[in-house]
């Protein structure tokens, strides 16, 4: 298995291997080539367990029965990402203004709380009737893996609520799974083989890292964007990127990216698009498009679906799939459910029958389906939604500002992404982790640094501001302007 | 497009599909399809309903995610912890050791949930097995290992061949067979998995059986996955015992027993998706959890079996209950099958008889198998499934579902089946009499495994 990822960043000539991402991947790398080489004999212990004794009676343990070579990395992959390692400090000591006002802030996390209230009050009043199907038969039965027709249906319709598009969802294109963390992986088993690799710009998503190597053995090729471009796509880069790949004789299957994006926020505009669809079709690949934060766009300019520009523009839409899900559009990432849409025939037969792997639960389905067709209330939601988001990114980012740090800006998603570098000690992934790590553990707010996202320039940050209320901002500011004072002696 | 996309190797776009699909066209219903197609092959249990009615309809509270007058909703829209709702894990492991007469007890720590037993195998799989290695498998066995087992994963499947002469239990040679085979086609063997109690034989295993396996897994220091969906529908004796209960002091081999569950058998909720895998194994365990992102049962739904789990009156009541009926039905099954003439093998548990129908073949080949089967199902209008998409070895067995249907139904189709035998055993005097011809496109179907039931 070739190391990719690290030599793309040597040729590039970027400021060294950015530790939070680029090692646990050569060391995937690398663990998976070794145990393909060298498999040992059955009876064989790995390394780190007990050796056998001839009596059975002093053992506590005998070695271990070989796993997987996947088993082993992916158990012991957590610990070199700061992106996850936040997480779970974060979970340790969560801050709470009156119970705990010295805790973590999760800043790290993309979750909407802003709008918690009005969905618990839809579920006090509805919840009981959407759960007594006339039939218990109706709500635990085997239904269908993909989901059930009434929820496809309610999707379609949330889905042209959301995006408003010249194109309106059709039912019969979609697939759910339980998450679009599932709804990701599932595309990357069907639309390449191990080994071939996906497209996809820098900064992006950590989750990625996972969602498409772990298992289904996709590799993933960075497209560096610059802060120059406001890290927007650059089609050049795209180009560059496949040609180096065919020159290496690795198998690029499609780009995946993220609109709007994470962890920048930003939209694409309909002319980039449009050169995007332009690419791909030349060079008969596919593209996803990620769009679980089309309905969190809170700023002026309007959301664009790839489906809509391929639709309008003619494309030939069989290579265009786009991954959605309720988890950030609804806030209800504990429900699982996300989705697959598509226009080709072959990928929906397929990803169809990967279903059955990530089916969601019937009765969340159902509960779904009351909510969903209830369209007055998902109209109001989804603005309400996007004033609060609005409310708490102007706040956020104004705050940001009067400590000399600037956002790109951005108006999609829950988080803004800003440029700390001139505030580091050393303008290098070291300097950013340092900051991080000072960010964390002094003045102890989660963020997420850009090194996790394999952001080629150092010092970028992604902070979400959906999981506070507007009174925690002053003390989220004041806790950094703290630190960066320290910082800068 | 890519080959797993268009793979057939699975076998879910095999012609054995027909059965399903004639089923859909033309579905049995007692008032408006009388002459429809009953199905057979959905191992799935009905007759506890109204058990599971009463009581979602005396626990609105939870129903409605309160708990206490508080509402859960908050909490569980932002609850997607791979690690699971920690009141649902307790909850179930004290009920998968209920099961087990309290003989054996689970450590929730030990617990990784999935989207049902159908995602935990395969997790399970990439848990254990790299692309190319193989598992040890009993013939018959379950269709759906034929995808969930080897399709995203690429482990082969090698058979331990069983057969009728005993009962299709298990023996050491034929698992000693299987491991050479293995080793003839340069495959690397990392376990066995077992189904426990059987799917499609309706059978608990034994202790010999389960001390045949615990001895040649420790000799080859290999793996043991123990599919124990099953284990709440054993309604005769000797009663199920768990692998756990048989590994009991055995330290050496706690790191290499796992054992996957659900409540879509057990419980009667298949709509619900809960699956669970029990290990002892750290790596596993780790790894597992990690991969359940993929697959993770909703909050809204753990929550509320954490609340009915947790209703230890109702879980003993609706085991005890559950296997009452189950026992009942099973009874009418077989003895209605005795009427026809037709016998089948001794079984305690599951939800489906393993149906001896060897003497209807016209001749002892499973291209005979496949013609009855078709009659069957087009002319006698019963869906069922053949022993070949079970890989079973002797052509003229059948897996009979008998616990997705109401006792009417159950009765009708016996009724057919008996008409059927009757007329055939006519038919056969007359050497010839043509049969009416079958299209083409049926006598080029070739057996295989179906999709979604169990």
């Amino acid at each position: 298995m070739r190391i990719i990822v690290p030599l793309q960043s040597l040729v590039h000539g970027h400021g060294g291997l950015v530790l939070g991402s680029i090692l646990p991947c050569a060391l995937f790398y690398l663990l998976q080539h070794q145990f393909k080489r060298q498999r040992p004999p059955p009876a064989s212990s790995p390394p780190s367990s007990i050796p056998r004794t001839a009596s059975r009676a002093l053992l506590s343990r005998s070695p271990p029965a070989a796993v997987s070579s996947r088993a082993t990395s992916i158990s012991s992959t957590d610990h070199e990402s700061p992106h996850y390692e936040g997480f779970s400090k974060c979970f340790d000591d969560p801050f709470d203004r009156v119970t705990n006002p010295n805790g973590i802030v999760q800043l790290g996390l993309a979750e909407n709380r802003l709008t918690m209230d009005l969905l618990t009050e839809w579920i006090a009043g509805s919840v009981k009737a959407s759960l007594m199907d006339p039939e218990v038969g109706g709500l635990v039965s085997y239904q269908p893996f993909d989901g059930l027709v009434e929820l496809k249906t309610a999707l379609a319709g949330f889905m042209d609520q959301v995006m408003r598009g010249s194109i309106s969802f059709s039912p019969s294109q979609m697939i759910i799974t339980a998450g679009a963390t599932s709804a990701i992986e599932t595309l990357s088993f069907c639309l390449a083989d191990p080994g071939h690799a996906f497209l996809i710009p820098t900064p992006y998503y950590p989750g990625y890292d996972r969602n498409i190597k772990w298992r289904a053995g996709v590799e993933i090729i960075p497209v560096p964007c610059r802060s120059t471009d406001s890290f927007r796509l650059s089609i050049a880069s795209l180009e560059l990127a496949y040609n180096q790949a065919k020159k290496r004789g690795v198998k690029v299957r499609a780009v995946l990216l993220s609109n709007p994006s994470n962890p920048v926020g930003n939209l694409m505009d309909r002319e980039t698009m449009y050169e995007l669809l332009d690419f791909i079709t030349e060079r008969n690949i596919h593209l996803i498009s990620d769009e679980v934060f089309a309905g969190s766009n809170h700023g002026a300019n309007e959301f664009l679906s790839v489906v809509d520009v391929a639709h309008t523009e003619g494309f030939d839409k069989t290579r265009v799939h786009v991954i959605y899900g309720l988890s950030k559009d609804l806030s209800l990432p504990g429900f699982r459910v996300g989705v697959i849409y598509s226009f080709n025939k072959i990928v929906l037969e397929a990803t169809k029958k990967l279903a059955r792997f990530s089916s969601v639960s019937v009765p969340t389905q159902r509960l779904l389906v009351s909510m969903l067709s209830d369209v007055k209330f998902i109209q109001k939601y989804i603005e309400i939604n996007k004033k609060r988001l609005q409310r708490m990114y102007d706040l956020f980012v104004e705050g940001l500002k009067q400590l000399g740090v600037n956002c790109v800006p951005s108006s999609g998603g829950f988080y803004c992404w800003a440029d700390m570098s001139k505030l580091m000690r050393s303008y290098s992934e070291k300097g950013e982790l340092e900051l991080w790590d000072k960010l964390l553990n002094v003045a102890k707010i989660n963020v997420t640094p850009g090194s996790s996202c394999h952001c080629i320039e150092p010092g970028w940050f992604r902070f979400c501001f959906t999981t506070i209320t507007e009174d925690d901002v002053p003390i989220v500011m004041e806790r950094i302007e703290r630190v960066l004072e320290n910082n800068k002696r | 497009m890519v080959r797993k996309a268009t793979c057939n190797s699975h076998g879910q776009d095999s012609s054995y599909f027909l059965g399903w699909q004639e089923y859909e066209k033309n579905p049995y219903d007692p008032l408006t399809n009388p002459l429809g197609i009953i199905q057979m092959g959905l191992a799935e249990n009905q007759l506890s309903f109204d058990l599971l009615e009463s009581w979602l309809a005396s626990h609105q509270e939870a129903v409605a995610l309160k708990k206490d007058g508080e509402f859960m909703f908050r909490e569980l829209a932002l609850f997607q912890d791979y690690h699971g709702l920690p009141a649902f894990k307790t909850a179930l492991a004290e009920f998968m050791s209920e099961m087990r007469r309290n003989k054996v007890e689970f450590n929730p720590e030990n617990l990784v949930l999935t989207a049902g037993a159908t995602s935990a195998n395969e997790t399970l799989m990439f848990c254990l097995a790299d692309p190319g290695d193989a598992f040890l498998l009993p013939t018959p066995y379950y269709p759906g290992f034929d995808r969930d087992i080897k399709w995203r994963t690429g482990v082969e499947i090698v058979p331990i061949h069983c057969s009728s002469t005993n009962g299709f239990k298990i023996t050491k040679q034929a698992v000693e067979e299987a491991y050479r085979n293995a080793k003839k086609r340069n495959l690397k063997v990392k376990g066995v998995l077992i189904t426990n109690p059987s799917n499609p034989l309706g059978t608990a295993m034994t202790r010999d059986e389960l001390a045949i396996l615990i001895n040649f897994i420790t000799a080859k220091n290999i793996h043991l996955i123990s599919d124990e969906i099953y284990s709440g529908t054993v309604f005769g004796s000797p009663g199920f015992i768990s692998v756990k209960e048989v590994i009991k002091g055995r330290d050496d081999l706690t790191n290499k027993v796992h054992i996957v569950y659900s409540l879509s058998k057990d419980l009667g909720l298949p709509g619900f998706r809960v699956g669970a895998i029990y290990s002892e194994n750290d790596v596993v365990v780790a790894a597992a959890t990690k991969m359940s992102s993929f697959g993770l049962i909703s909050s809204h739904t753990q929550y509320l079996l954490s609340v009915m789990l947790s209703d230890k009156d109702f879980a003993k009541k609706y085991i005890v209950e559950n296997k009452r009926r189950l026992e009942q039905r099973h009874r009418l099954f077989v003895s209605g099958l005795e009427t026809a003439g037709i016998s089948c093998l001794n079984s305690n548990a599951g939800l489906f008889c393993w149906v001896d129908m060897r003497h209807l073949l016209k001749s002892n080949t499973f291209g005979a198998e496949m013609e009855l089967w078709k009659k069957i199902l087009l002319k006698v209008g019963l869906n069922i499934s053949p022993g070949a998409s079970c890989h079973c070895q002797e052509p003229g067995f059948f897996r009979v579902c008998f616990a997705n249907m109401s006792e009417g139904t159950l009765n009708l189709a016996l009724q057919r089946l008996k008409s059927f035998v009757d007329s055939d055993s006519e038919s056969n005097n007359y050497n010839h009499c043509r049969l009416p011809s079958l299209p083409k496109w049926v006598l080029r179907l070739s057996p295989s495994d179906r999709k979604s039931e169990r």
